[in-house]
């Protein structure tokens, strides 16, 4: 008999049979929905494929980063979404990390006027559902922008108006250089630091390695316009009539209102899981190591940097990274106002003029784990590289 | 130990099941089985839209009326004999196929456009059409563009996300060849609004859905319509493909409002014209053949769609005309009055 094997005695088999029928049931989970959607959807004439992918979309989307037109296919439309929400979640991020890392360090200041606005901030967004918080910067704080033709004037060369945020448009001559000679300089400034560690580590010396590598950033880029051939000019938005009563900018570039009701409700709102954890992280690191550090000579500025931060850092990080994690799939909400983001030009637009949603669905499904991931891999290598490294 | 064996042979036994049980789901049979659920559940299932008034709309008391609500009130008339024996499912244009596909809904009745690609792609059926619109731009009065002629290069048009009017609006200003910023929102309240505060110049949807919205907007004396028509959307109901009895019955119940109006039978009269002269209208009312017979319902059927929704016109005038929506019927008269309505005779 086969079942003699698993006798419950050996070890190997009892630590195996609990796996393996969980495996077993998993599997035919997944494949009793597979062959029930597959059957069901044979009864009412829906087929199943990808093949819509290459399919002409014929929709417009208002904002794209790359080219993109109604003559392009679906599977296009799907990129343009992709990049359109890494674009908010990126500004998303970016804003969300400085502000709350302002907000985290000011709860702690000894202000009490600072300490108690930042704690209140922190009480009021964290607590406001982020829909409505959307909503709140879409239709009543944006809202209250003025028509274009009233638009509020940034010196005459920027606009904000109900439409949107105009911007002059940057246009290079030998991009290519000027982004070289940026890359050649970060290069530069790593090897400068390191020199420096060096020289601080065998003769105790220190450099002044921000103001240098602030300098060489500056200066190295500034170069090449004057040597290699690289220029910059603006093209500037000019207000455009379009009838008696409707005006619009023309020319620039257009930041549109949902893009930056989006970011702003995103930032505001992680922003205050962010600054808890920053706060938590300085809070973490015990008193005596900052005396400890003060009764060896080191300047306030040096125990932030050398003491303080980098102990903080390793509190903040892996919580930091599920709120990257969070604003990154929060920004699906952008459908409720019309930011063409993923969600709503592909399981949008697309899936509705299609019909396919299992497909557009698994697709958007994966797309949301693939960046989660994405994230995820990037803050742990980022975590690693700051834990304690024992010697 | 023996325990162990016995759960293993329970947990294959029990996989063998699951994977042997599949092969008896879904429709297909001959018998009707959204008919026998519908009877068995004792409601019909009906999605509308979130709210366009004139079509589906909800007062505040929750209950629901327009001419496409009237489509499942006569089908559960004729099903169930109580016109107000409906659930009805708000969907947002994107959920509304599905929804219907996967079975939450039976009928989908929401000023949805018959084309190709959906009556043949995506395992929908169309029965008829109950409203001939066509797609139109809305801008404000004082803006001075009185034709769509008046448009220019950079003009912003908003409308809602994943429907026919998305790509026609395409369609259109690229035959014009004019550049325009398409802002496509999911729900026509938030359409409605951002065009209202300003955010877009123009605002293109069905013009009978134009007509409808203005009367929601902050002052609709300040927009008007715009004379030209730039697509064609026969709006009708909708059922699963694949039970044809099911399918019949909703075409029929809607067949048979527009019918009752072409020979003048109406909520008030139908039950006196039984012993009328004219064999149409008998058949009508149910007192000559058995036409409800052909999809397994009583002889009463269409006369209690008459007499508890009313015949087409009855529903127009009471949702569209009355409402000040659409007071002139256009295209949506009787092709015996110069219309385009026109249905296969019931016998």
């Amino acid at each position: 008999m086969i079942f003699k094997k698993f006798n419950i005695e050996n070890k190997k088999a009892r630590d195996l049979i609990p796996q393996v029928v969980t495996i077993l049931a998993l599997l035919s989970v997944i494949i009793y929905f597979a062959t029930n959607a597959q059957i069901n959807m044979g009864n009412r004439g829906i087929s199943f494929g990808f093949g819509f992918l290459n399919q002409e979309a014929s929709f417009d989307i208002t904002f794209s980063m790359i080219e993109y037109d109604g003559s392009h296919s679906y599977g296009r439309a799907f990129l343009v979404g992709l990049l359109n929400t890494i674009l908010v979640s990126a500004i998303g991020i970016f804003f969300a990390t400085i502000a709350g890392v302002i907000v985290g360090v000011s709860r702690l200041s000894d202000n009490y006027l600072i300490a108690k606005v930042a704690e209140w901030y922190v009480e009021i967004f964290r607590n406001i559902p982020l829909i409505l918080q959307i909503f709140f910067w879409y239709f009543a704080a944006l809202r209250a922008l003025p028509l274009p033709e009233n638009g509020i004037s940034f010196n005459d060369i920027s606009f904000l108006t109900i439409k949107g945020w105009y911007v002059p448009k940057f246009i290079w001559t030998n991009f290519n250089i000027f982004l070289l000679s940026i890359i050649a300089a970060f290069i530069a400034i790593y090897f400068i630091n390191s020199y420096a560690t060096k020289q601080r580590e065998q003769f105790g010396k220190q450099l002044p390695t921000a103001i240098i590598s602030l300098s060489t950033l500056i200066l190295v880029p500034l170069i090449t316009f004057l040597f290699f051939g690289v220029s910059l000019t603006f093209e500037y938005p000019v207000l455009k009539q379009l009838s008696p009563t409707v005006f619009t900018f023309e020319g620039g570039v257009s930041i549109i209102p949902e893009l930056i009701a989006l970011a702003l409700a995103l930032s505001m709102y992680t922003a205050t899981f962010i600054a808890e954890n920053v706060r938590a992280g300085i809070l973490g690191v015990s008193k005596g190591q900052k005396e400890a550090a003060a009764s060896i000579g080191l300047t306030k500025n040096q125990i932030l940097k050398l003491v303080v931060m980098p102990q903080a850092l390793r509190i903040i990080i892996p919580p930091t990274t599920n709120q990257y994690l969070n604003l990154t799939k929060n920004s699906s909400l952008a459908a409720a106002i019309a930011y063409p983001d993923i969600v709503l030009v592909f399981a949008g637009t697309a899936l509705m003029q299609t019909g396919r949603a299992i497909e557009i669905i698994s697709i958007t499904m994966l797309t949301y784990l693939t960046l989660s991931i994405s994230i995820s891999i990037f803050m742990n290598w980022y975590n690693k590289k700051m834990a304690i490294k024992e010697k | 130990m023996k325990s162990i064996k016995t759960w293993i042979l329970v947990g294959f036994a029990s996989l063998l099941l699951v994977a042997c049980g599949q092969g008896g789901g879904g429709a297909g049979s001959k018998k009707s089985k959204t008919l026998d659920n519908t009877k068995k559940a004792g409601f019909v299932k009906c999605g509308v839209s979130q709210g366009l008034p004139g079509f589906s709309n909800a007062d505040a008391s929750g209950n629901w009326s327009g001419i496409d609500v009237d489509v499942c009130r006569a089908v559960a008339a004729a099903v169930l004999g109580d016109a107000d024996k409906v659930k009805y499912t708000p969907l947002s244009a994107k959920e509304r196929f599905t929804a219907l596909t996967s079975g939450e809904i039976d009928v989908l009745a929401r000023n949805t456009t018959w084309t190709l690609s959906r009556d043949a792609d995506i395992g929908l059926t169309f029965v008829g059409v109950n409203f001939y619109d066509g797609q139109g731009f809305m801008v404000r009065k004082n803006s001075g563009i009185n034709s769509v002629n008046d448009f220019k290069d950079g003009i912003s048009a908003c409308t809602n996300t994943g429907t026919t009017t998305e790509l026609n609006m395409r369609d259109f200003f690229n035959s014009k060849n004019i550049k325009y910023e398409p802002i496509a929102f999911e729900k026509a309240d938030e359409v409605v609004q951002a065009y209202d505060a300003g955010r877009c110049d123009t605002y293109t949807t069905d013009k009978s859905g134009l007509a409808a919205q203005r009367t929601k907007m902050s002052n609709p004396d300040e927009h008007k319509v715009l004379p030209e028509t730039i697509s064609k959307e026969p709006l009708g109901p909708v059922v699963r493909q694949g039970d044809s009895v099911w399918e019949d019955i909703v075409r029929w119940s809607l067949n048979t409002m527009i019918e009752a109006e072409e020979y003048g039978v109406n909520s008030s009269n139908a039950s006196s014209l039984k012993d009328s002269d004219n064999p149409a209208i008998k058949r009508l009312v149910g007192s000559e053949g058995e036409l409800g017979a052909a999809f397994g319902l009583d002889n009463d059927w269409s006369l209690r769609i008459i007499e508890q929704v009313g015949n087409y016109g009855e529903s127009y005038k009471k949702h569209i005309a009355d409402t000040g929506i659409l007071p002139n019927r256009g295209p949506n008269e009787l092709w015996t009055k110069g219309g385009i309505l026109y249905v296969p005779p019931a016998r």
